[in-house]
């Protein structure tokens, strides 16, 4: 495999992802639909997908502006919606920090959770890898991905109306969040993470300025870190 | 729904998400290199995931405001499968795909629509 040439590796990363499109051409046009349904306009809606560029955080702000929630609010959550991919950076910044400072900045645009997924784990499993195969496999993976975000959500825009109530749109939203949370219960510390996330979130609904959900997130998170040393700790007695 | 909103304040939350977006994901590949964070930091960001989105979805899922702000027997058993699903295979298609399956077929068999 290692003496693969740079092209092979663009396609088998390229075959890597195709998967995923499962994923994101619902998501994307389901995004389409409800944007355009709240109001935003069709320009509005593509410049939406193609600036912010992260389902979830989109779907986050959409629903926090549905909700009335002041402007801050809707930053601070949407954008701790997206404090995962300082993580990934941090994890990519291993395997791709020596990559040319505009390299860089273009795969910062275009990681999302499915090219930071496959990627990681093929320059865990292949560590000699070279730079600029890891690279090409990295942009092979993001090839299929990306473009077809922005696709579909301009084919939600189209579609739009046309969808009946009895399909109720209303509840994809949590479905697909539901899809995407489940697998990343990994440990039991994710596990405590997401239950004070939940239980917190419900109890203080009542909070002004949709704040309930920014103090849930917060709580959970350093619970979830505490848990982990727990654990750490117990295992290594 | 969003309709009072004016263009001007759906821009500049498009605008500063997508600044915010992208400053965190280049935060590190383009700022630090291939330099260590401190482990304290790792380990909170590990579970930044896990602690926003179970709490956004949670009353999404209880208190649908499709049907008022009340339980729906419907939405909550889609829920529960998607959720089941997507633990046990891992696999975020299957989940959707059954999650889907389940609140079409209770909706059907309750007749909501």
């Amino acid at each position: 495999m290692s003496g693969a040439t740079q092209k092979s590796y663009y396609w088998l990363g390229f075959r890597t992802g195709v998967p995923f499109l499962l994923v994101v051409v619902p998501f994307g046009l389901l995004f389409g639909v409800i944007a355009t349904e709240a109001g935003f306009t069709s320009i509005q809606t593509m410049a939406f997908s193609s600036v912010v560029f992260a389902g979830a955080a989109q779907f986050t702000a959409l629903q926090l502006m549905a909700e009335d929630a002041p402007f801050l609010i809707i930053i601070a959550t949407a954008l701790a919606v997206n404090l995962r991919m300082a993580m990934y950076s941090a994890s990519l910044a291993v395997w791709l920090g020596k990559a040319p400072l505009w390299k860089r900045a273009l795969i910062a645009y275009v990681n999302v959770d499915q090219s930071y997924a496959v990627s990681i784990n093929r320059f865990e499993d292949e560590p000699d890898l070279t730079l600029s195969q890891r690279i090409s496999f990295f942009f092979g993976a993001v090839t299929p991905v990306c473009p077809m975000w922005i696709v579909a959500t301009g084919l939600g825009i189209w579609v739009g109306d046309t969808i009946p109530d009895w399909m109720a749109l209303d509840f994809a939203v949590p479905i697909c969040f539901l899809a995407i949370i489940a697998p990343m219960m990994r440990t039991l510390a994710h596990m405590i993470a997401a239950v004070v996330s939940i239980v917190l979130a419900l109890a203080l609904a009542g909070l002004p300025y949709n704040l309930g959900l920014l103090v849930a997130a917060a709580v959970a998170m350093i619970v979830g870190a505490q848990v982990e040393i727990l654990m750490d700790r117990r295992a290594a007695k | 729904m969003i309709n009072d909103m004016s263009a001007g304040y759906i821009w500049t939350i498009i605008i500063v998400l997508g600044v915010g977006t992208y400053l965190i994901r280049f935060s590190f590949l383009g700022l630090i290199g291939g330099k260590d964070l401190p482990e304290w930091v790792l380990r909170h960001l590990r579970y930044t995931a896990v602690a926003v989105l179970p709490g956004l979805v949670a009353p999404l899922v209880l208190w649908p405001a499709a049907n008022g702000g009340d339980v729906e027997p419907a939405r909550l058993s889609a829920a529960l499968v998607t959720f089941a699903v997507g633990l046990l295979t891992r696999n975020v298609v299957a989940a959707i795909t059954l999650g889907g399956v389940t609140l079409f077929g209770m909706i059907w068999l309750l007749g909501a629509y």
